[in-house]
């Protein structure tokens, strides 16, 4: 068994910790740091519920060896409020009824950051072909893309 | 599914990564995105005893056009060609494919050398280099070398690659004014490998007759598969509806499908048929655009 010590940048708090190679990402997070807010969907790349940052850029967290994210940064769920304040995409969500059961919900937030960052004023069809990876088995996607614009709404506000 | 026990492995140089490829032989894997890699190692179909972890060799994901070629490194990632100014600008074929490749998560993460590499005939680079003729550079212990992408995939699931050679950029010819290309794919779902998908590239001259095709086919045979038979029809011509149409039908006729869950082998030969005759299309549209 070939073991690593990991020093990897989460939600602003850098953890060092001694993993085996061959420990994903998701396991890591759920299972060492007890951060159980990125979801086990699929397992196999599919499903998104799995999806985190990773340098900024949104990744399926069950097809990524903790030792790749060595020396990087990752954000969850568990890091996108601030000071007791929700991230707007977390309140848009909440107010567009942006989910029925939540499974999805981590990684289609953390989808949808990087995306609006990407694109901060996008077409409803945009938004469709952002979050093609991410999957609601309740089938809520209508009211998950509004929830999407509403946060894009408010973060163009914001920066105004 | 948690993956097989494994060494892990991170060398900073080309050559540290083949001197490990040496030690290690057939049981060692390189690990570029690992979107191939991971899932087949969490389903036990692969279970190397190393994995040699190139992410952080400097140098190896760029994408410049010099010299009238395009050059992408191995570690290009696959969202990287989709944000590129220069593909966007004269590699539309590239850019459908880009965006055509699983999902946007994965594609932050896959490369395009490892869509090479991994020799899958249901990958979507394959067809796409063969329709651009694309060359691969390798390295080994011997120096670098050139492969020409018709003879990269002689089998399935099997490169030209030698167990201890890395796939380190990927030189694609520039395309002269006059040029089209189109990737058009039927996938039951996003991010399902393609039930067939066919990739075209074209030179058009001025008065509109085809200088240089190229088509390649997805999915449709135990390698991917150029539509030679196709190429040679339209080669020097300026195709009407009948002719493209014919097109179709000998693309179809050098695919070789099984049926599988995604469909039955005439099912896939009548989209062979009809993707190639709407690839060639685009790709004529395109071209006369780019005048």
């Amino acid at each position: 068994m070939s073991k690593h010590t990991v020093t990897i940048d989460i939600n602003g708090t850098t953890v060092t910790k001694e993993v085996d190679s061959r420990m994903l990402l998701v396991h890591f997070l759920r299972e060492e740091l007890q951060m159980t807010g990125t979801h086990i969907g699929c397992d196999t790349s599919s499903c998104g519920a799995c999806t985190v940052l990773m340098d900024g850029r949104s990744v399926k967290s069950c097809t990524v060896y903790t030792v790749q994210a060595n020396g990087r940064s990752v954000k969850t769920i568990e890091g996108m409020e601030s000071g007791g304040a929700l991230h707007p995409l977390q309140e848009s969500f909440h107010e567009e009824h942006g989910l029925q059961c939540g499974f999805c919900t981590p990684g289609m937030i953390m989808r949808a950051t990087e995306f609006l960052e990407k694109n901060p004023n996008p077409s409803e069809e945009e938004i469709r072909w952002g979050i093609s990876g991410n999957l609601c088995r309740c089938t809520g996607y209508v009211n998950i893309v509004k929830a999407i614009q509403n946060a894009a709404e408010k973060m163009q506000k914001e920066v105004a | 599914m948690i993956p097989p026990s494994f060494e892990y492995l991170t060398p900073s140089k080309i050559s540290d990564a083949i001197a490990m490829l040496q030690k290690h032989g057939e049981e060692a894997k390189i690990l570029a995105g690992g979107h191939s890699l991971i899932p087949a190692m969490r389903l036990r179909l692969s279970e190397p005893g190393y994995l040699i972890d190139i992410s952080g060799i400097q140098g190896l994901d760029y994408i410049l056009e010099e010299s009238g070629q395009l050059r992408i490194g191995a570690m290009t990632r696959e969202a990287s060609l989709e944000e590129s100014q220069i593909v966007r600008e004269k590699y539309p074929l590239l850019l459908d494919t880009a965006k055509m490749i699983a999902d946007p998560s994965v594609r932050n993460v896959a490369t395009v050398g490892g869509n090479l590499a991994h020799g899958d005939p249901a990958n979507d680079h394959p067809a796409t280099m063969l329709a651009l003729g694309a060359n691969v550079v390798v390295e080994g212990p011997n120096g670098s070398r050139e492969i020409g992408i018709d003879d990269f995939f002689p089998d399935f699931f099997t490169t030209a690659l030698e167990p201890e050679e890395i796939l380190t950029e990927i030189r694609i010819p520039s395309p002269p004014s006059g040029s089209g290309g189109a990737y058009l794919k039927i996938e039951r779902k996003v991010g399902d490998y393609a039930a067939a998908a066919v990739a075209c590239q074209l030179n058009i001259d001025s008065g509109g007759s085809i200088q240089k095709i190229g088509i390649g086919l997805t999915n449709v045979g135990s390698t991917p598969i150029r539509a030679s038979s196709a190429e040679q029809l339209l080669q020097g011509k300026n195709p009407d509806e009948n002719m493209i149409a014919e097109a179709g039908r000998l693309s179809a006729a050098d695919s070789e499908p099984m049926e599988d869950l995604r469909g039955s082998a005439e099912y896939k030969r009548a989209l062979v048929n009809e993707l190639t005759q709407r690839a060639i299309k685009l790709s004529l549209q395109r071209a006369e655009g780019s005048r």
